[in-house]
């Protein structure tokens, strides 16, 4: 019977001594209760956005604009369609952005100046969110003279742009190169197999980031503050101040009253929810395989 | 030959008629011209992103002059915040700013490292996927969210049990004296602790991971316990990624706005005690822009914007070649 060679060598090997595992043993109840530790706001988030926000969640609160201080009902209706055109006016003018630089820079950008794409993106990303904000106020609200939902939708697609173009670049480039070589073989032109060969390889993956862009900024309030600002009515033109979950939220939480704390629990709760949904749809898709075509 | 100098073939099953002749046509105009389209829009993309950060770059600096020829250098060592007799200085505000990113760092570093520890090296292997992926759930929460649970629940926390703890037992320190409102600077620093703690364990995490197998079995073969292993074998070569991690989170910290805003207490005032409230450069803009009357005030508050972008892209900057120094230039994630 062979002997396990693990076991063997634990005899072999002369025992630690006292302090030396002690001092193992406390590190790792230290690294373990740090993972505690850092669990607990997490289950308390969300503990208390249901606990709160469940009962406030109703029919009302998600068909109806929001009523004067002092009366109760109303929702918030207004500002989750808000939120919903003004992520979808981001999308519209982020994606294509996003995908096609991160197209260049797998396709094209190799080199020293692809370099310095990848690092001004990067820098991009790490903009401070309020920062963004200041600029669309500047280029889009200063420009119309008034607050207004395309104010907002352009903070926001800025924020998606450097995320999105660095998921695409990571996820072209795991597109195997035989691919592409073989559709050269064929005679195909190099936009025609970027677009039908590795851009089509990679679309769970691309979506992925794409998600993950749209689930960062879909949370985001600073740069609304003074884009879009907020409306106590339905919105639906791009010329005018628009109502947004977050926007909402805020305005509602730092209120002095009991029945708009509610609210914004619940508002709050819709906002996570929606979050966490497209998040975790990403997980799952992403864990079925990033690639389906490439293997 | 027809067909040689034809449109190029772009559907399937043309495209399979076509293969013999397409060999031969590789090069010709038609698609080369495609081609090159194609190349000039997808490189306009890329540029696009070089011109937005000119542009924010721009907005700063052209919309601030007025400002700064106001004030000068003073602008950022005066303390007296008045915009009706409109005197500005930003001190209050980089004080701040510094003081409740630097609390959040204290708390969260540890732990961030703790939680990077456990999940690359102690814990059990179908443990490590759920571990990332409720992190992850953490860097995903909105700010406004994270600002809302802190006004209900973590403040009155503070207020009832921790503030009057902390009084009594580190009060000699002149860091926790004063009366606890629960709102303040310490209120910020915990709940900014709690939203960086997943960019920099997920950081970490990382470079330990870049760190080779070998490093950590040589170190095993030497007769290591794990701590030893992961001291000497992983932190020890991943010091510079995680130094990097560190410094990304600091980057996040000092641009957080709306969870600041809604626990800071919004006072411009420099107090030595944490329980005193505060004002940072992110929560003064997004308070006060809206309202700013007059072109100096607006200019003032841009200026405040232009030092925090500043600062950020100095910070992330520094970060992002610590982080490449041990990754070896594989991009890092900064998001979930």
């Amino acid at each position: 019977m062979p002997e396990d060679p693990i076991a063997t060598s634990k005899k072999t090997v002369p025992r630690v001594n006292l302090r030396r595992r002690v001092v193992n043993g406390a590190v790792t109840c230290a690294a373990a209760g740090s993972v505690i530790l850092v669990l607990i706001p997490l289950v308390a988030v969300f503990g208390y956005l249901v606990y709160r926000g469940i009962g406030s969640v109703n029919w009302a609160f998600l068909t109806q604009t929001p009523k004067p201080v002092g009366e109760a009902g109303g929702g918030m209706a207004n500002a989750i369609a808000g939120s919903a055109f003004i992520l979808l006016i981001a999308s519209v003018i982020g994606v294509p952005f996003g995908i096609g630089a991160g197209i260049y820079l797998a396709e094209y950008g190799r080199n020293r100046f692809g370099d310095v794409i990848r690092f001004t993106a990067d820098v991009l990303n790490g903009v401070p969110s309020i920062v963004i904000g200041i600029v669309a106020y500047g280029i889009v609200v200063l420009a119309q003279g008034h607050f207004s939902a395309l104010a907002g939708g352009v903070a926001l697609s800025l924020m998606m742009i450097p995320t999105i173009s660095r998921t695409t670049e990571e996820m072209l480039l795991l597109v195997p190169n035989s691919l592409r070589e073989a559709s050269y073989g064929l005679g195909i032109s190099r936009w025609r197999t970027t677009l039908s060969i590795t851009l089509r390889t990679a679309t769970s993956g691309v979506i992925t980031g794409v998600m993950l862009a749209f689930a960062r900024v879909a949370g985001e309030t600073a740069p609304l503050l003074f884009t879009a600002f907020g409306n106590q009515y339905w919105n639906f033109s791009m010329e005018q101040p628009t109502a947004a979950l977050p926007l909402q939220i805020f305005t509602y939480a730092i209120s002095p009253f009991d029945e708009w704390h509610r609210q914004a629990w619940a508002g709050a709760l819709v906002l996570i929810v929606l979050i966490v949904v497209s998040v975790s749809a990403v997980r799952i898709a992403a864990s079925r395989g990033m690639l389906k075509g490439a293997n | 030959m027809p067909g040689l100098t034809g449109p190029k073939p772009v559907a399937g099953p043309q495209l399979a008629r076509d293969t013999s002749l397409s060999a031969i046509r590789l090069k010709d105009a038609g698609g080369r011209l495609a081609d090159n389209v194609f190349h000039g829009l997808v490189l306009s993309c890329a540029l696009a992103i070089l011109a937005v950060v000119g542009l924010v770059l721009y907005e700063l600096i052209s919309k601030s002059q007025l400002s700064w020829h106001a004030f000068g250098f003073k602008f950022f060592l005066g303390q007296n915040w008045d915009p009706v007799q409109d005197q500005f200085g930003a001190l209050p505000f980089i004080y701040g700013t510094i003081v409740s990113s630097l609390l959040a760092l204290i708390l969260a570093v540890p732990l961030a490292i703790g939680v990077a520890v456990f999940t690359t090296e102690m814990s059990p292997r179908w443990l490590r996927g759920p571990l990332a992926f409720t992190t992850e759930l953490l860097a995903a929460i909105p700010s406004v969210i994270y600002g809302l649970w802190a006004i209900f629940v973590l403040v009155p926390l503070l207020r009832q049990y921790v503030q009057p703890w902390l009084a009594r037992y580190l009060g000699w320190t002149g860091l926790f004296e004063g009366p606890p409102y629960g709102i303040g600077m310490l209120a910020a620093g915990i709940i900014l602790a709690i939203m960086i703690v997943p960019i920099v364990s997920s950081i970490t995490r990382e470079v330990m991971t870049a760190v080779s197998q070998q490093q950590r079995e040589s170190v095993l073969a030497l007769g290591a316990t794990r701590w030893e292993m992961i001291r000497m074998g992983v932190l020890r070569n991943a010091r510079a990624g995680i130094m990097g991690g560190v410094i990304l989170g600091l980057g996040r910290a000092l641009g957080e706005t709306m969870a600041l805003t809604m626990v800071i207490g919004n006072r411009p005032e420099i107090a030595r005690s944490l329980f005193a409230p505060g004002y940072t450069m992110a929560s003064v803009i997004a308070n006060e822009f809206s309202e700013a009357t007059g072109n100096l005030y607006l200019s003032a508050l841009i200026e405040v914007g232009l030092a925090l972008f500043l600062v950020t892209m100095v910070v992330n900057i520094l970060a992002q070649l610590l982080v490449w120094s041990v990754t070896r230039g594989a991009p890092a994630r900064t998001h979930a």
